[in-house]
């Protein structure tokens, strides 16, 4: 027994002199001046200036006020931009984890999408006839496939992203934020790798880009925030309710079909165009028809509706997410 | 006003939790219509402008206090240990502090960066190299990459991988896969560095790393909260102590002061059972009850464990291992019924009988201390000292002398013969 306590001396052997280096390092006559004005929200940086006998040297300290949650929500984006190389290194080890010990890589990320296209190739454009814009079906159906690959992939994983790193909620601080983010990051690789194909596929059928194919950026963009808002509220709400998990694949099914993949929008009557579109998903699948393919259906006001939804998506998402992430340490 | 350099001030801290079930609303329609109504969005949109949801006033049987009306301040550079028993809110104040939970009363002020071990290994990736996994683990702490880039050296050197830098961590041996999640977390370099029972795993020479290591972050002028079992590791490394019980304080002043009133206080209590508080739902496995029996004679006694384990979540096959503690909490030794994982996450609530045949134990009390965990040392549940057994009879009938501990704690059978030497 003497000989463990002898060892936990030896290790921490310094403690005598600690004192006195603590002493010289605080001498009586040093005063130390907050910033008192500490703003009521929750982590704020201010500058506390120590004043050290003569000298003055100056250190910021951040300072940090914990309460209980008070029902105020800031969307704490400053806190997320300081911690933006997580969201990174998150999306960074799913990538690297995605394909662990499988046979084929990366190459599954092609597949997915390039089987959906033959699918539906062979039952709705062959047997089903389904009008394409007057283009090839293959080539037009994985126009729309390849974000709609995205989405369904960042919306599943995004779900139940924070089921998965339940232990990094419960022992770890970190703006909560940063692990849908990460995840909906991650399928951006696998989006990424897939549209190299799309463009592949586009040379093989002689369809040249033009200037108008720059807009394709845009509906990726749009796609993106149309997974995060809704990945959001999915997987703040899977945290309490883990019937989210078996929720998300139906919605993903439903989804596929209220979306312009498989059909063209110009199905529905003009009418109720604007409405249909109120799925960001609509804006997005005929927005990269129209940008890349050219494909000549004027998605102009689908694409604004879409927008609109999407962006609406995201900041309730956010708030939706900021509200709860409070007790997800308690109740995940 | 707070003092000259107090670095955390907490006043009146308090946390409730909710027993038993989680609100009545858990069911795959309300879960819907309270995620999908117009109703919640508005209510979230609500939320930006409207204050105070509802008054934290409740005090029914369905709630536990976890912790309760706890003021302390803490200087610069102090050594802050926190001693106090399974449940007792220890966990739940470096929680809280660590910002993971937030407190439901009370109002904690802290300056300076906070960084929290509040377990080994939080957040590696089996899969990932150690390069890779410091990487992450450096970013999940809240160091940015160049800033990890620039303690690298350090970190490898401390964790003394720098051979295995680049291979999987899955195939790590247990101690290194400590030092470096260790190593990670002490180079962060925070103002306040928070640590939470880290030397519950991992051997002597692990342990005297970490405090050493944190010995010299105090040093610095850093602030360390320390919580532990190991009251020789608290006795050596802290200034300072708080003993909490039942979310309470109840002594707070120098370390050996404390140490005795816990000590003293483990006596009082007869604990040959145990259920687990149930605000602890913490693990994907946990202890949630341990019945114990002495049962035979000396020098052949029997300690009879009955222990319920319940899983909550997704984990691998665990095993269990029974420490047995002397009085003071220092490990005397450690039974493994079986050496690898039996306890499946499919099994449900599962009870598991142990029974050790105990050494000849001179007479005293003794703790135990139940661990379960999978194969790759990731630990599941501790229960910390949550038994206490006491033996009476003398392992060497007909000796009159005591024992004394100071002789150690075991008298192996032996036997002596003799003749005349020629």
């Amino acid at each position: 027994m003497s000989t463990e306590f002898d060892t936990f001396r030896e290790a921490a052997r310094p403690r005598e002199s600690r004192t006195d280096t603590a002493r010289l390092a605080c001498p009586s006559g040093r005063r130390v001046e907050f910033t008192m004005a500490v703003p009521a929200s929750n982590a704020e940086k201010t500058a506390a200036t120590v004043t050290n006998g003569g000298g003055i040297r100056e250190r910021s300290r951040p300072v940090l006020v914990i309460e209980p949650p008070k029902g105020r929500i800031s969307l704490g984006l400053r806190e997320l931009w300081e911690y933006r190389e997580l969201s990174y290194f998150l999306a960074w080890r799913d990538i690297k984890v995605r394909y662990k010990q499988t046979a084929l890589g990366a190459s599954w990320a092609i597949l997915q999408p390039v089987f959906a296209m033959v699918v539906f190739s062979l039952f709705f454009g062959k047997l089903g006839g389904i009008p394409s814009d007057g283009l090839p079906y293959p080539l037009w159906s994985f126009a729309a496939l390849v974000p709609w690959t995205f989405f369904s992939q960042a919306l599943m994983q995004s779900a139940n992203s924070l089921v998965l790193n339940q232990g990094l909620l419960r022992k770890v601080y970190f703006p909560r934020l940063a692990i849908p983010i990460g995840t909906v990051l991650s399928a951006a690789v696998d989006f990424a790798l897939a549209f190299v194909v799309l463009l592949g596929l586009m040379a093989f059928y002689r369809v040249g880009l033009t200037f108008r194919s720059l807009w394709v950026v845009a509906f990726a963009g749009l796609s993106f925030i149309a997974a995060l808002g809704t990945g959001l509220w999915l997987a703040a709400a899977s945290v309490r309710y883990r019937d989210v998990r078996y929720v998300v694949p139906i919605l993903v099914q439903f989804w596929l079909f209220a979306t312009p993949i498989a059909y063209p929008a110009t199905l529905l009557p003009e009418r109720w165009r604007a409405i249909y579109a109120l799925n960001p998903m609509t804006g997005v699948a005929e927005g990269f028809r129209w940008a890349l393919l050219g494909a000549n259906t004027r998605p102009g006001p689908m694409i604004v509706a879409s927008t609109m939804a999407a962006f609406l998506m995201l900041v309730g998402g956010v708030l939706y997410f900021r509200r709860t992430e409070r007790t997800f340490a308690d109740i995940v | 006003m707070m003092g000259a350099d107090v670095v955390i001030s907490a006043a009146g801290l308090g946390k409730r939790y909710q027993l038993g079930a989680a609100p009545a609303s858990d069911s795959l329609r309300e879960a819907l219509a309270a995620t999908f109504s117009w109703a919640a969005i508005t209510r979230a949109a609500q939320a930006l402008t409207a204050f105070g949801r509802r008054e934290d006033n409740g005090d029914d049987a369905n709630t536990l206090w976890s912790l309760r009306d706890v003021t302390f301040d803490v200087i610069s550079g102090a050594t802050l240990g926190i001693i106090g028993r399974n449940g007792a809110g220890k966990s739940t104040l470096l929680k809280i502090l660590s910002r993971i939970t937030p407190p439901t009363t009370g109002r904690a002020r802290i300056v300076g960066r906070v960084g929290s071990l509040l377990e080994v290994g939080t957040g590696f990736h089996p899969d990932l190299t150690g390069r890779e996994n410091i990487y992450l683990n450096g970013a999940l702490l809240g160091m940015r990459r160049h800033e990890i880039a620039q303690k690298f050296d350090e970190i490898v050197a401390f964790a003394e991988i720098a051979r295995f830098l680049d291979t999987q961590v899955k195939h790590y041996s247990s101690g290194m896969y400590m030092r470096l999640a260790f190593a990670v977390a002490a180079h962060l370099e925070p103002d306040i560095l928070v640590v939470d029972e880290v030397l519950a795993v991992g051997d002597i020479d692990f342990q005297r790393k970490c405090i050493g290591k944190m010995g010299r972050v105090a040093d610095e002028g850093r602030t360390v909260l320390f919580v532990s079992h190991n009251m020789a590791a608290i006795r050596s490394l802290c200034r300072t102590a708080m003993v909490l019980d039942a979310g309470r304080i109840v002594r707070q002043g120098d370390p050996g002061t404390c140490i005795a009133y816990y000590v003293a206080q483990g006596f009082d209590e007869d604990a040959s059972t145990w259920t687990r508080p149930s605000n602890a739902r913490d693990s994907a496995l946990a202890f949630t009850r341990v019945d114990s029996r002495v049962t035979g004679h000396q020098p052949a006694l029997a300690l009879e464990l009955d222990v319920v384990l319940e899983p909550r979540g997704r984990h691998k096959p665990a095993l269990i291992a029974v420490d047995i503690l002397d009085g003071s909490g220092v490990g005397l030794m450690q039974a493994l019924p079986r050496v690898e994982g039996f306890i499946r996450e499919d099994a449900g609530p599962q009870r598991t009988r142990i029974v050790i045949d105990l050494p000849p134990l001179i007479p005293g009390a003794y703790f135990v201390t139940l661990w379960a965990g999978s194969y790759f040392t990731e630990t599941l549940d501790v229960a910390e000292r949550v038994i206490r057994f006491e033996v009476h009879e003398s392992p060497t009938p007909g000796r009159s002398v005591q024992h004394s501990a100071e002789q150690g704690h075991i008298v192996p059978p032996s036997t002596a013969t003799w003749e005349p030497v020629r």
